[in-house]
């Protein structure tokens, strides 16, 4: 048949959509049969839940956009009258709000598991890239999504945020005064903050589509970081790892909905119950958690631009990550020094979560500088040195034999060079 | 697509028996049970769509019939659209009474246009049928057309004294809405 | 796949490190730690509910003594049906205040309020109420339980935290001191004392038992969805022990002869 696609499809009308545009064969083929390692753990569920936190942040979103006003003097009260009268609009608010933290929280986790089995690196680096863009594009949507409800730490952190780019050599203020649409936050910023903020979930869908697609085309690391050598190390992701990934999204939304349901405000401000007061600043002006390990880098060092720099650059700088840990061993289960570098990191970005939180004063301005030292000696320091001088465990021979048995290769083998896909 | 999926991604090593029965039905409450937690999701985000609180609260209007001299009337607002109030005299009431159903464009027995025992109060849109403008005639100065009820401005619809129409483009009568006596004096419309 | 011991220990250690993060990330008050008196209220916890007596209490609070000064513009009278008054007593309430509206000449006027119009605020904007309050503006009520640390039991201190200043405390004019208030000098003289209103079920007013129930009906308006999300709350996470336990049920059956 001309052109057409060759579908297996049996049903006559799925056949029919399936010649003409393949997605069946496409679903079948990257859902249904795809080989998956076998031996995944649960930290490879948040990939997939991180794609049902961003449908559960779409879908509030929309159905809240329905009653929200965009305009400085109507935002608060809008925000109000869909907490009050709009059906079950207090579900879809504490919804999407702690939706966006539950996003955070299991893109965190996913980022970490990255670190710590090797996913980012050959071949995986493109994958690894697009997953930071996404990191990107989810932090100014928060941001954008954060300013909307127009209370005191909205307003706030909105010309806290938009100042920074004043740091910015001659053209800053040029810049800052394009994005304010004014001279200071108002209107018109609020008003394309939520234009903004309607478009790039949409920029993060695609970007999350690049994202599977590479990682297709690659497929999946495993907690050994090993490549698959057959069909013995590999199952079908159905309904092997479609039924694994529900028990995963179960404990999620059993977390969500504690959240949603008996504590929606704790994770956020009480001052953004205030209604946005341009002549009043608030005592401490913080972002939301997931923000505040940035927040400590930004106030780490006394210069504006020394902070903001810095603030990007610890985000920037996981772009060269492929590149920075010379390691040829990928997880982190072989190499017993790294490891303990990792959980390093982990508290490091803990405490400077912490130090975010509080006012740059006393203990915390040191604590914040040492955390942040810690944070680029570890990417751009530790990580090239260790990969070239670590003593890493022999790897074993493929994904089945540690089960099936066969020890590790004899004593004198060096740790097997990277394989090649 | 699930099932098209099972029948041709058959690696899972698993014998048949019963075994199978036994998670064939687990499958089947834990894909219910999905099923009923996926309408649990999506039922508030339809339902939000619904008139909220602060619309059905001004879905009912009081109207106090008091101050309405008779010979005259008021327009209330009532969901977003305006409804003419009117305090029909006797004369009125005996014009609409009397008028011959045969001539009308849509006919009506005045009986079916008011309350039994009120049958001074009409009360009706104010919303002209052929194009929907608010015809004049409530204020007694307002001109009234050949009928003594209502005359619209834009094409020339007249109506009678019970709103039914008698000449001009408009199609059918000014529409009923709903409405009942909460006394002789009080009116609650919706 | 088992649940390895290690994977779990360390999950464990990352929640309780996050958690303990989480409790020292409450935002740091300006120099001086004031700790709260931990109050009970009949709305705390999983199965908390609103005291329909103690919130009318409040109300009454509200309307005779705050109302003066504070406006509640976000709540409608309608709200007034879920503390417990009928439909013909709020109406009866919404109808003794009046509210502004527009003459048939265009003019300003006022007219009776109904269930469905917003709480009349007591000053007709900004600058008015300041002009009234010294320069200060009273806070709007409708979500106060909620934009301040430590929710009700603030609110509670503060209506209750009025004493006379320590020895050589240097209170500035137009102040009055305040044992729970940030920096101590709140704009606000006392509004509630032992007495202020003469309740209508006879219940004992004294200063304690005025600052709860206002609390209580405060809480209310700024969450008056509190009973119905804690409800569902409870049937939701019933219902998602039930599907975890099934579809983990479900994962192990299907997963029983993987050799991983």
């Amino acid at each position: 048949m001309v052109g057409l696609h060759q579908s297996d499809v049996k049903n006559p009308v799925l056949r029919w959509i399936d010649t003409r545009l393949p997605v069946i064969t496409m679903l079948q083929k990257e859902y249904g049969v795809f080989p998956t390692p076998k031996n995944f753990n649960y930290f490879w569920a948040f990939g997939g839940l991180s794609m049902v936190c961003l449908m559960i942040m779409i879908a509030t979103g929309i159905f809240l956009a329905m009653a929200y006003t965009p305009n400085t003097t109507m935002a608060f009260d809008s925000v109000e009258r869909i907490m009050r009268d709009v059906n079950y609009g207090w579900l879809l608010r504490y919804g999407h709000e702690n939706g966006a933290s539950m996003f955070f929280i299991v893109v965190y986790v996913h980022m970490f598991r990255g670190l710590y089995y090797g996913s980012y690196k050959y071949p995986r680096e493109l994958l690894w890239m697009l997953g930071v863009t996404i990191f990107l594009v989810m932090m100014a949507t928060g941001f954008l999504g954060y300013v909307l409800p127009w209370g005191q730490m909205s307003f706030w952190a909105a010309t806290v945020i938009t100042n920074l780019f004043s740091a910015i050599p001659v053209v800053g203020e040029t810049i800052v005064q394009w994005m304010w649409g004014g001279f200071s936050v108002d209107n018109p910023t609020l008003n394309r903050f939520f234009s903004l903020h309607y478009l790039l979930p949409f920029v993060l869908f695609g970007l999350v589509f690049l994202h599977v697609a590479a990682l297709h085309v690659t497929g999946s690391n495993n907690p050994l970081g090993i490549e698959p050598k057959g069909p013995q190390d590999t199952l079908p992701f159905h309904p092997y790892y479609t039924v694994k990934d529900s028990v995963a999204i179960c404990v999620f939304f059993l977390v969500f909905a504690f959240l949603v349901f008996f504590a929606p405000n704790y994770l956020g401000h009480a001052d953004n119950y205030i209604p946005a007061n341009p002549l009043s600043t608030p005592p401490h002006i913080v972002p939301d958690w997931y923000f505040l390990p940035f927040y400590a880098i930004l106030r780490a060092v006394p210069s504006k631009l020394g902070g903001v720099s810095l603030m990007f650059a610890s985000i920037l700088i996981l772009y060269l990550l492929p590149w920075l840990d010379t390691c040829k061993v990928r997880s982190a289960k072989f190499r017993p020094i790294y490891r303990v570098f990792f959980w390093v990191l982990v508290i490091a970005c803990i405490t400077l979560g912490v130090v975010g939180s509080q006012q740059p004063e006393g203990i915390w301005v040191p604590l914040g500088q040492v955390a942040t030292a810690y944070y680029f000696f570890h990417f751009l320091v530790l990580l090239p040195v260790l990969g070239k001088l670590e003593p890493t465990l022999p790897l074993p021979e493929s994904i089945s034999q540690p089960v099936l048995g066969g020890g590790p290769l004899p004593a004198g083998a060096a740790a097997k060079p990277m394989e090649k896909a | 697509m699930a099932d098209t999926m099972s029948s041709t991604a058959h690696a899972s090593p698993h014998a048949p028996g019963p075994d199978v029965t036994k998670r064939d039905f687990l499958q089947l409450v834990a894909g219910a049970s999905a099923a009923i937690g996926a309408g649990a999701i999506v039922w508030p985000m339809v339902d939000s769509m619904n008139p909220s609180k602060d619309v059905l609260a001004l879905a009912e209007l009081e109207v106090d019939l008091a101050p309405v001299a008779v010979g005259g009337g008021i327009i209330v607002s009532w969901r977003g659209q305006p409804v003419f109030v009117r305090h029909r005299t006797e004369a009125e009431i005996k014009a609409a009474e009397e008028a011959p159903l045969g001539e009308m464009r849509d006919p009506a027995p005045d009986s079916e246009r008011v309350k039994e025992g009120h049958s001074q109060w009409l009360i009706v849109s104010a919303i002209c049928t052929h194009l929907g403008c608010i015809p004049l005639g409530i204020k007694p100065s307002d001109p009234r057309g050949e009928f003594g009820g209502w005359f619209c401005p834009c094409h020339g619809s007249q109506y009678d004294t019970a709103a039914r129409i008698r000449k001009g483009p408009a199609p059918r009568n000014l529409p009923l809405v709903p409405y009942a006596f909460l006394s002789d004096t009080k009116i609650k419309i919706g | 796949m088992r649940i390895r011991p290690r994977n779990l220990l360390g999950a464990g250690l990352i929640g309780a490190a996050l958690l303990a993060a989480s409790l020292f990330a409450a935002p740091a008050r300006a120099a001086e730690e004031i700790e709260l008196p931990s109050v009970s209220w009949s709305f705390s916890g999983l199965f908390g509910s609103f005291d329909r007596a103690a919130a009318q209490r409040g109300f009454q609070i509200y309307n005779e003594v705050c109302s003066n000064c504070h406006s509640l513009k976000e709540a409608y009278y309608r709200d007034l049906i879920g503390i417990g008054l009928s439909p013909q007593q709020v109406k009866d309430v919404a109808a003794s205040k009046r509210v502004p509206t527009t003459d048939d000449n265009g003019q300003p006027a006022e007219r009776p309020a109904l269930p469905s119009d917003h709480f009349r605020s007591p000053f007709p904007n900004e600058k008015a109420a300041r002009a009234a309050n010294n320069g200060g503006l009273p806070p709007d009520q409708s979500v106060i339980v909620k934009a301040r640390e430590g929710g009700p039991d603030y609110v509670y201190a503060i209506l209750t935290g009025y004493v006379d200043p320590p020895p050589g405390f240097k209170l500035m004019s137009g102040l009055n001191y305040n044992k729970y208030f940030p920096g101590h000098q709140i704009a606000m003289p006392q509004p509630l004392r032992d007495g202020t209103v003469t309740y209508i079920d006879g219940t004992s007013n004294v200063l304690d038992q005025e600052a709860r129930d206002v609390v209580t009906f405060l809480t209310y308006i700024a969450n008056p969805e509190l009973e119905e999300r804690h409800r569902m709350g409870i049937k939701v996470m019933l219902f998602l022990l039930l599907l975890t336990g099934l579809s983990y049920a479900v994962k192990r059956k299907l997963w029983a002869n993987v050799h991983h």
